[in-house]
């Protein structure tokens, strides 16, 4: 049913399987991490480089930098004019594009395999070269104000679920948005965006994905030629950011827009991420996402609150994703249905957990689940891509292949009494945000 | 929105086939053909299946029935509920997915090898016998309810819908299908039971299969998950025409930033000047940072994210359209360098350089799309539906480059033209007049 869900539901588990045959991985001299996933089937290849920094590893004050040197990245080099990056992508048929998180920045290519090497000089080049006019940057400051406007300030939601984010976190760098606080990002200058640039671009700071009609000794030759003149940094700084204390107080919050047509509540917990060689709890929590809202049918919340002649809610929704360097958030939602407040669907809400924590786990759910896990092996081999990227942002969070390759053993692996352990340890209010979106009455 | 996902569905399927990827005619033993890309080494089959008529044979005041109808489709059949349905698929661990747009009810299924009988199973019970029980109907209802109005709040929707009701008024185009509030409100079993005999028939399906299986199964597949459905449905819709008449339209809506939305006559896909028009429309509004809409609004005056316009080819209209974000104090200027960008390419045409570069990648971008099971099966039916030949990939890209610079002018210069733009603003635009 893909019909207008509302943003919040569409979160689902992201935290696909790994495929372990064709996977190899090894490191040049300089520390670049190289990744190979070979997909035969059709003439194609992706290439990624993934940079082991992203908002969260911003300074303070300088909120958006990260992702406003993504957009910078291509503006020019010493070799290549500003924009010429994507038109010789895009002459040679192909397609790239980047994307910046908490804890990463990634750039990408899909182009016909006989254009890899291309690709590969011209990241290699971008890697040490940036080039930046001040025209250029000033106009770029623009393009991401625009863009902020477009996916942020013109929607409720999206607005909402970062106050609930900048709530959640005391302490934490993931309490500002990836794309930045709008007066920070209009004060970002072009020696910013360069001091994160020399900061932390650099072959040991980032790691090579390529998946697709390639093989692991092509790819070794062509990032050995390309990547491994570079010189790896000697002054990239240790990823020891603010923690979060314990949470010990509830806290709430309430956003009103006037935009706002459907009121929904979400709740986010503190919750533990996946650790190198400790992936135990992280996958207990993944399945508990699944079994609490993974489907829109099944999923207890959603049998709990959306069926029956009063049911108190229309959609409700559970995600956790722990691929992520420091503590992250399991997140439930629930939509009220027409003549049911928001105080009450959260009452529903509440309830439906205590029974859940009480009664522990269906045993048929968690088999099917399960089921649909092993499946997803099968799946995700139609998607090179989709593999690409799994591997490039566990590697980036300081993840190895290894964890990666365990990964859907480990979630098969996992018990109902596990389950319950980490949904005990987690769903509890007093290390939790709740936040209710509503209509704002007043009007234009 | 709906618009859009036509537009998307366009441009994959005039990227077609991937010459080397041999596409098999399948007709099964009771007579149903479909395409296949046979591709044995993942165990699994993607199935796509496209049902002409779509949303548009929404029965006079019944708008929003075949909506809700195809998204009844997996709430339950013959003595499954929806979690009995649900829970069925998910422990066969297939995808079944249904939706519905102004011209097709879509399905997009994945089976496993190992229980593909079964799925097939499951997925004839639910096309061909849906319960549309009372509480599920109540229930979904509710979700589509509360989307529309969700979009009624959405600029972007405003904007969208506002220029389709302008421009296809009274006909299904023009109003979102949806529905409104009251029109799904009042919808009855009895109004599913009628849009479920005018959408679903075998008269008007279209099948494509990529992945793990042969042709004879194939064909026992076919027949197993469609021969039951009845012959024939509703008569189509009828088609539209679009006037040359330009017009600028705000829609008062209090956001920071005003969604554009432009549209202006187009060209039918079998139109023999289309191949000319697509390249230049790729030119003008592709999503290539050189595209001229991009460089103009975006690199060069950073007046927007992204702006975009392309060919739009709907069964019963055809049409160009375009759309950007823009923040209210800025959109006046984005619209004007938007008239002017289209006035260049009225008077003078694309360069022989961006032609150049227009060809090598949409020639080089064509074998791109061809990554897996699922995208050679949505590309495969894509092609039934617009009516291409099933040789059609072995000429596509010899049409692109045989394309002069002569002949793209020509059409350009026939094709764009600035006074019957249409332009519709949901935001505070400053400074912007209407007309």
């Amino acid at each position: 049913m893909a019909y207008r869900l509302p943003a919040l539901l569409v979160m689902g588990l992201s935290c696909g399987p790994a495929f372990g045959q064709d996977i190899t991985d090894f490191t040049l001299d300089n520390g670049l991490q190289v990744v190979v996933i070979e997909d035969h089937r059709a003439p194609i290849v992706t290439d990624m480089v993934w940079y082991k920094t992203g908002s969260a590893d911003e300074k303070a004050g300088e909120s958006g930098v990260a992702h406003f040197l993504e957009h910078l990245m291509f503006q020019g080099t010493q070799k290549m004019a500003p924009g010429e990056f994507s038109a010789t992508v895009s002459a040679l048929g192909g397609s790239d594009n980047a994307f910046t998180s908490y804890d990463y920045t990634a750039y990408f290519q899909r182009v016909s395999a006989d254009n890899l090497e291309r690709m590969l000089t011209m990241e290699a080049d971008r890697m040490e070269n940036l080039d930046l006019s001040q025209p250029i940057v000033d106009n770029e400051r623009q393009v991401i104000l625009q863009e902020r406007s477009q996916r942020v300030d013109s929607n409720p939601s999206s607005l909402f679920q970062e106050q609930l984010s900048a709530a959640q976190y005391l302490n934490s760098p993931y309490q500002s948005p990836v794309i930045g606080w709008r007066a920070e990002m209009e004060a970002l200058s072009r020696e910013d965006a360069l001091d994160h640039y020399h900061t932390f671009y650099a072959p040991n700071n980032a790691i090579l994905v390529v998946a697709g009609d390639v093989t692991p000794d092509g790819v070794r030759e062509l990032a050995t030629r390309h990547f491994g003149p570079l010189s790896p940094s000697t002054t990239i700084p240790p990823r020891e950011r603010p923690q979060e204390p314990p949470q010990l107080a509830e806290r709430r919050i309430v956003f009103k827009d006037a935009r706002v047509a459907q009121p929904y509540v979400m709740r986010s917990y503190l919750a533990p991420e996946r650790n190198a060689g400790d992936q135990k709890s992280a996958a207990a929590l993944t399945v508990l996402a699944e079994l609490l809202g993974g489907e829109p049918t099944n999923s207890v919340l959603a049998k709990s609150m959306q069926f029956g002649a009063d049911a108190p809610a229309i959609y409700t929704m559970a995600s956790y994703d722990g691929t992520s360097v420091d503590q992250t958030t399991f997140n439930i939602a629930a939509v009220p249905a027409e003549g049911t407040t928001i105080q009450e669907v959260e009452n529903a809400m509440d309830a439906t957990l205590q029974t859940f924590l009480k009664d522990g786990v269906d045993q048929t759910q968690l088999d099917r689940i399960k089921t649909q896990l092993r499946a997803s092996d099968i799946y995700a081999r139609d998607d090179a891509d989709g593999l690409a990227r799994m591997y490039g942002s566990a590697l980036a969070v300081g993840l190895t292949v290894q964890d990666v390759k365990d990964w859907p053993q480990i979630l098969q692996d996992v018990t109902a009494d596990e389950v319950m352990a980490a949904a005990q340890s987690v769903l509890d209010k007093r290390q939790s945000v709740t936040g209710w979106l509503e209509s704002d009455e007043v009007t234009q | 929105m709906k618009i859009l996902k036509t537009a998307i569905a366009l441009i994959c399927l005039s990227l077609p086939a991937y010459a080397a990827v041999p596409i098999q005619k399948v007709t099964s033993p009771g007579g149903i053909t479909a395409w296949l890309v046979e591709e044995h080494d993942i165990p699994f089959t993607a199935l796509e299946i496209e049902f002409r008529g779509g949303t548009s044979l929404d029965a006079e005041g019944k708008r929003g029935a075949t909506n809700l109808m195809a998204a009844m489709l997996e709430e339950g059949t013959g003595d499954m509920d929806a979690q009995a349905f649900a829970a069925a698929r998910d422990t066969l661990a297939a995808d079944i997915d249904f939706s519905s747009n102004k011209d097709m009810v879509s399905v997009s299924a994945r089976f496993l090898t190992e229980n593909r009988d079964q799925g097939a199973d499951l997925l004839h019970s639910a096309l061909v016998a849906p319960s549309f029980n009372e509480s599920a109907i109540t229930r979904i209802k509710a979700q589509i309810i509360s989307g529309i109005r969700s979009s009624n709040q959405d600029p972007e929707h405003i904007a969208r819908q506002a220029m389709a009701s302008l421009v296809f008024g009274n006909h299904p185009y023009g109003s979102d299908d949806s529905g409104t509030e009251e029109s799904v409100a009042a919808l009855t079993a009895d109004d599913l039971r009628d849009a479920h005999a005018a959408a679903l028939a075998r008269d008007r399906v279209y099948v494509a299969a990529s992945g793990d299986i042969t042709p004879e199964d194939l064909g026992k597949l076919l027949d197993r998950v469609l021969g039951d459905l009845p012959a024939t449905g509703a008569p189509m819709p009828a088609d539209t025409t679009l006037d040359d008449k330009g017009s600028t339209t705000v829609v008062d809506f209090p956001t920071p930033q005003s969604v554009v939305s432009f549209l202006q006559p187009g060209l039918d896909v079998q139109d023999p000047d289309f191949m000319a028009a697509y390249v230049v429309s790729e030119i003008v509004g592709g999503s290539r940072f050189t595209a001229r809409l991009m460089d103009e609004l975006r690199s060069k005056r950073g007046l927007t994210y992204g702006a975009y316009s392309n060919m739009v080819t709907m069964d019963h209209a055809n049409f160009m359209s375009g759309h950007f974000a823009s923040d209210n104090d800025k959109v006046a200027e984005a619209v004007q360098v938007t008239r002017d960008v289209w006035a260049d390419v009225a008077e003078n045409g694309v360069t022989q350089e961006e032609l150049d570069a227009a060809k090598t990648y949409m020639t080089g971008a064509y074998p791109l799309r061809f990554d897996g099971n699922g995208p050679i099966a949505s590309i495969l039916v894509g092609m039934q539906v617009q009516g291409f030949d099933i040789d059609y990939p072995k000429t596509r890209n010899q049409l692109i480059n045989a394309l002069t610079l002569e002949d793209v002018n020509r059409v350009a210069k026939k094709l764009y033209n600035p006074d019957a733009l249409r332009f519709v603003i949901a935001g505070q635009p400053e400074g912007m007049d209407q007309n």
